[in-house]
């Protein structure tokens, strides 16, 4: 039997790590893909704790959590599209319109 | 050890290190592959966990919708090696302390709050029927709203990425 804690520390891990991905990279379709790594930790620790308290409700948020995370791919890789495509670059640098 | 715990950890370890890999690797479509990586091996430990539901949409959806989309968008874009810019001097002393010490920070304030707690009952195969009746009964409403959500999504991605004629 596998503590339940192992599967959280392993979440908090990844989210960590996430984090990381998120503020370190430039390529913005790797902090794209950070973000997904954030929403799979959270996802182990809900299912995980899903076990642990024998409840399904975890379950059923870990299904909307992925529908959700399915509908934000679609949308932000078209934003990543219309950022390439108005930048011609995929550098988070060079999106500065907002830097004073 | 355990046959079941000798599984966890090497699918953690496998989970961590398309992790890290995703990180490290200057390429998007390699970080791409890395991710794919994490998510067999998180959709394994799903099954370990006995939400073998849960596992299959982790692979269909995620490994496969989501993931296709990106390598897609990678290629539509012709991505290349990101470029090496230096890490600006707050970023290397103050950023990378910082998110180790979040990281540490997560894990043993998770550890500590668990450590009591029960491993739940064992596996039952019938967790899916149950998944579906709750998804169909208590959350019936939202469920209808994702289907809304979903459509929005759509409309707004084909939006977005048209080309103005």
């Amino acid at each position: 039997m596998v503590p339940i804690s192992y599967y959280l520390v392993l979440s908090a891990v990844l989210f960590g790590l996430g984090v990381v991905g998120f503020v370190f990279k430039r390529n913005i379709i790797t902090i794209f893909m950070s973000i997904e790594l954030m929403l799979n930790a959270v996802n182990l620790a809900f299912v995980a704790f899903s076990r642990s308290m024998d409840h399904l409700h975890g379950q059923v948020f870990v299904f909307f959590v992925i529908i959700v995370a399915a509908a934000e791919a679609a949308v932000g890789l078209a934003i990543v599209i219309l950022i390439a495509r108005n930048r011609e670059s995929l550098n988070v640098e060079r999106v500065n319109l907002l830097k004073l | 050890m355990s046959a079941e715990l000798l599984l966890f950890f090497v699918f953690a370890a496998l989970a961590v290190l398309g992790a890290v890999s995703l990180i490290v690797q200057r390429h998007p479509i390699h970080s791409a592959l890395s991710l794919i990586v994490v998510m067999v091996a998180l959709a394994a430990l799903y099954l370990l966990l006995g939400a073998e539901f849960i596992a299959a949409i982790q692979i269909i959806v995620y490994a496969g919708a989501i993931m296709v989309l990106f390598v897609f968008v990678i290629m539509v874009l012709n991505a290349g090696e990101e470029e090496r810019t230096n890490l600006s001097r707050m970023a290397r002393y103050v950023g990378v302390p910082l998110s180790i010490l979040l990281t540490a920070q997560l894990a043993w304030w998770m550890m500590r709050a668990t450590s009591g707690h029960s491993n739940g009952a064992p596996l039952h195969p019938t967790d899916t029927r149950g998944l579906a009746r709750l998804l169909f009964s208590d959350f019936v409403f939202t469920f209808e709203l994702t289907a809304i959500l979903i459509l929005v999504a759509m409309l707004g991605a084909v939006v977005l990425a048209r080309r103005e004629t």
